[in-house]
């Protein structure tokens, strides 16, 4: 009872959250059903991106390729040597995760810009590189994974609910990426607040400090790569469920930077920026591509130009704007909103005290 | 039974009589998509990103599309409208843009889906749900080859093995002793063509002496390396299995290395205005043979051909359109049919009905392909165009070289 009137006002809101994203299948239809499931898988691959930028202060700009690798891996089990599809996510998790920490080994005598460059290089690599062992990837032509029924229970348990239609795959596959994106956003939570997450933050704030604290900072950084990579393994195994096939252009060089956009616009060491992250990476190429031109108000000159730049010039423009105007993300700009409305409301008394601000970026 | 028994079976042969003449008479049906006066026709294609060019692909069929619409008021009274998204050549999105195109916006039927991996990606879901995936824009053999496993997916243009056969002929009828070099893009369109050629070789496949390929993702200079390496191999038979850009850039580096090999150039590259930009980089182009299925806006012996100026007249309708873009009068062309299978399928429009007429029963003569040529499928045959003819370049333009080339029914 204590608990429930002494928890912070946000966790009502993540409470909300939740809610909502439990009852959204019953609502809305199995399309677009499928569309926030894209949504929760990219939210799960910017936390992990997120764990290594944000929290860690590295940078990488191949999580696209490492999503690539989680994806294969389950289309590769489940193609070649049959096994249930539930079973491959958290080996694709671990296979990449391990690959990740490997990466991150190299990665610790590289400074900023050239770790950002070795990890473009990965990207830039990948789609070539999943065509070569053409015997084990299908090459070029790809790998179909046929769409798995949803159990009987889940069937007769949604049927209830909403007393509709059974149960499609993508509404299953959206309660699986669900499920899955809960936990790792409550991993990533205890992460972040407990030692290891400080350690991270103590490394990206000063690593000579940190090392003077006693900090295993070669131990931490390789650990928030392994981490990251983990992340991305596991969306990236759903990524392929819910699209149903991989190939090697389902995982160009492009996607690496939405990725990345996608954590800076979420907002850098947060908590819930990869959620918005997730929303703001799926939706911003349907915006620019369909809703620039159903608009009549947009002259047609302009909304033919936006459409032939691809989402690619939007990316870049919004990040430029994000960077001068809110560094600290959408979340950052709603926390600093919030803190502003609280200091108005609480009244002129608290402005001298001389209190320190509360500290915005953890939850 | 005895006294009313020739009576009873008079009735039942008027019964069965009037049962089948009903089923082959008109039929009025729809189905989803279809108004009374409308049909929803969807499509996916690359409009941003790398693979941008093929974009204006869905416009000159919109302006097909747009002309019949103003002419005739639409196909028997239903005016096509035409839903293009743009996937920018990448499965995952193809992948959920078809569901919103069949899910949300309803579409009839999905027409002219751009890209192998692309529509490969969709192809089950649509047949699962009994879509039409129409006249897929890529040549994998893999669409027309396997209907069986896929009744609602039908391909058009000719596919990449079979042209890549007719190369093949040409070489063991002309130069039974070439030393064969290939140069192939490391991707489902280049080793399907490289597969086509093997196969129409058969047991002289042997006299490929050099096979090299790059990725669509290499930077085009560094096509001097492969091409050196077939140089150095004594390779006198080329073949370019690349795509527009890699192709300008394969025949300047020939030319620039000093070399004169005899070239063959698929189809795909083949557009005069490619090449006047490869000869404008230093190429040397005489001699290089291809084979074309469909006519050239850019080749003058068609100036006062009635398709041609059909074609002139069209693609005015569509204002990002370049008129002698070689994509353009494949977009008319491939609309024509659909137009056409449109039309044959009159007041019984539905899906499977459109589909049987697509797969089964097309017989056209398009105006915008070559002379000779014919759209033709039948229910044992589901390559819609098998028929090619040999163009050679000289003096600045291609030259159609003997007549038109049949390869129908020697791919499996």
């Amino acid at each position: 009872m204590r608990f429930l009137r002494q928890a912070p006002p946000r966790y009502w809101l993540v409470l909300v959250a939740i809610v909502l994203f439990a009852g959204l299948p019953t609502v809305v239809t199995s399309f677009q059903t499928s569309e926030w499931t894209q949504v929760l898988i990219f939210a799960i691959v910017i936390m992990g991106l997120n764990i290594l930028v944000g929290y860690s202060g590295q940078i990488s700009l191949g999580h696209g390729a490492l999503m690539a690798l989680g994806a294969y891996t389950t289309a590769i089990l489940i193609h070649r040597y049959q096994i249930s599809y539930l079973a491959t996510i958290p080996i694709a998790g671990l296979l990449t995760g391990a690959v990740g920490f490997l990466l991150g080994i190299p990665a610790l005598r590289l400074s900023a810009l050239y770790l950002a460059l070795a990890t473009f290089a990965l990207a830039v690599v990948t789609p070539s590189l999943i065509k070569r062992p053409a015997e084990l990837t299908g090459g070029v032509q790809g790998i179909l994974l046929v769409p798995p029924d949803p159990p009987q229970p889940a069937q007769d348990a949604f049927a209830l609910v909403t007393g509709g239609p059974p149960m499609t795959t993508d509404q299953w596959l959206y309660y699986v990426t669900f499920a899955i994106a809960l936990v790792m956003f409550w991993l990533a939570w205890n992460l972040v607040r407990h030692r290891p997450g400080r350690a991270m933050r103590a490394i990206r704030d000063g690593e000579v400090a940190a090392a003077a604290y006693g900090i295993n900072v070669s131990g931490y950084k390789t650990l928030a790569f392994g981490i990251s990579a983990f992340y991305a393994g596991i969306a990236g195994s759903l990524y392929g469920l819910a699209t149903g096939f991989v190939s090697p252009d389902t995982f160009p060089l492009s996607l690496s930077f939405q990725l990345l956009v996608g954590v800076v616009i979420g907002g850098l060491a947060s908590i819930p920026g990869p959620l918005v992250g997730g929303i703001f990476t799926f939706w911003l190429p349907i915006m620019t591509s369909q809703f620039a031109s159903s608009q009549p108000w947009i002259p047609s000159g302009i909304s033919s130009a936006i459409i032939k730049a691809g989402p690619a010039v939007s990316y870049g423009a919004i990040l430029i704007l994000i960077m001068i105007f809110a560094p600290n993300g959408v979340v950052g700009l709603v926390m600093q909103g919030y803190a502003r409305l609280r200091e108005r409301l609480r009244g002129a008394g608290d402005r001298g005290t001389g209190q320190m601000p509360p500290e915005a970026q953890t939850v | 039974m005895g006294r009313n028994g020739p009576l009873l079976a008079a009735l039942v042969g008027i019964i069965t009589v009037a049962a089948c003449g009903g089923s082959s008479g008109t039929t009025t049906a729809t189905d989803v998509g279809i108004t009374a006066n409308s049909i929803l026709l969807g499509n996916t294609i690359a409009q941003s990103g790398l693979a941008a060019a093929y974009g204006t692909i869905a416009n000159a069929e919109n302006a097909y599309f747009t002309y019949i619409n103003n002419t005739q008021g639409g196909i028997n009274g239903r005016k096509i409208t035409f839903k293009i998204l743009d996937d920018a050549y990448n499965p995952a999105n193809a992948v959920t843009l078809t569901k919103q195109l069949v899910e949300q916006d309803q579409v009839f039927a999905m027409f002219s889906g751009l890209g192998t991996q692309t529509q490969t990606s969709v192809r089950d879901y649509l047949n699962i749900k009994k879509v039409p995936q129409l006249f897929v824009a890529t040549g994998a053999t893999t669409f027309n080859a396997d209907f069986s496993a896929h009744s609602y997916t039908l391909g058009w243009q000719p596919p990449y093995q079979g042209e890549a056969r007719i190369y093949a002929n040409d070489v063991l009828a002309n130069h039974p002793n070439a030393k064969i070099g290939v140069l192939y893009q490391n991707d489902d369109y280049g080793q399907d063509y490289l597969k086509g050629l093997t196969d129409g070789l058969g047991g002289k496949a042997s006299l490929i002496v050099g096979k090299e390929s790059y990725d669509v993702t290499a930077a085009v200079p560094t096509l001097a390396a492969p091409l050196t390496k077939l140089k150095a191999k004594g390779v006198d038979t080329l073949f370019i299995f690349a795509t527009p850009s890699f192709a300008i850039g394969s025949l300047a580096i020939v030319s620039a290395i000093g070399w004169a090999p005899l070239t063959y150039l698929n189809s795909v590259s083949n557009p005069a205005a490619y090449m006047k930009i490869a000869a404008s980089k230093g190429a040397k182009l005489d001699g290089v043979i291809s084979v074309s299925y469909i006519k050239d806006p850019t080749d003058p012996q068609w100036a006062n051909d009635e398709g041609m100026k059909l074609y002139k007249k069209v693609i005015a309708n569509c204002t990002s359109c370049k008129v002698e873009d070689g994509f353009n009068i494949y977009g008319v062309a491939v609309a024509y049919t659909m137009v056409d299978v449109l039309t044959k399928a009159g007041s019984n429009m539905t899906r499977k009905n459109v589909m049987d007429i697509a797969a089964n029963q097309l017989n056209e003569n398009n105006p915008f392909l070559l002379p000779g040529i014919t759209v033709k499928t039948t229910s044992t045959d589901h390559f819609p165009i098998m028929q090619e003819q040999v163009i050679k370049w000289g003096s600045g333009a291609w030259k159609l070289q003997g007549s038109i080339i049949d390869e129908r029914g020697t791919i499996k």
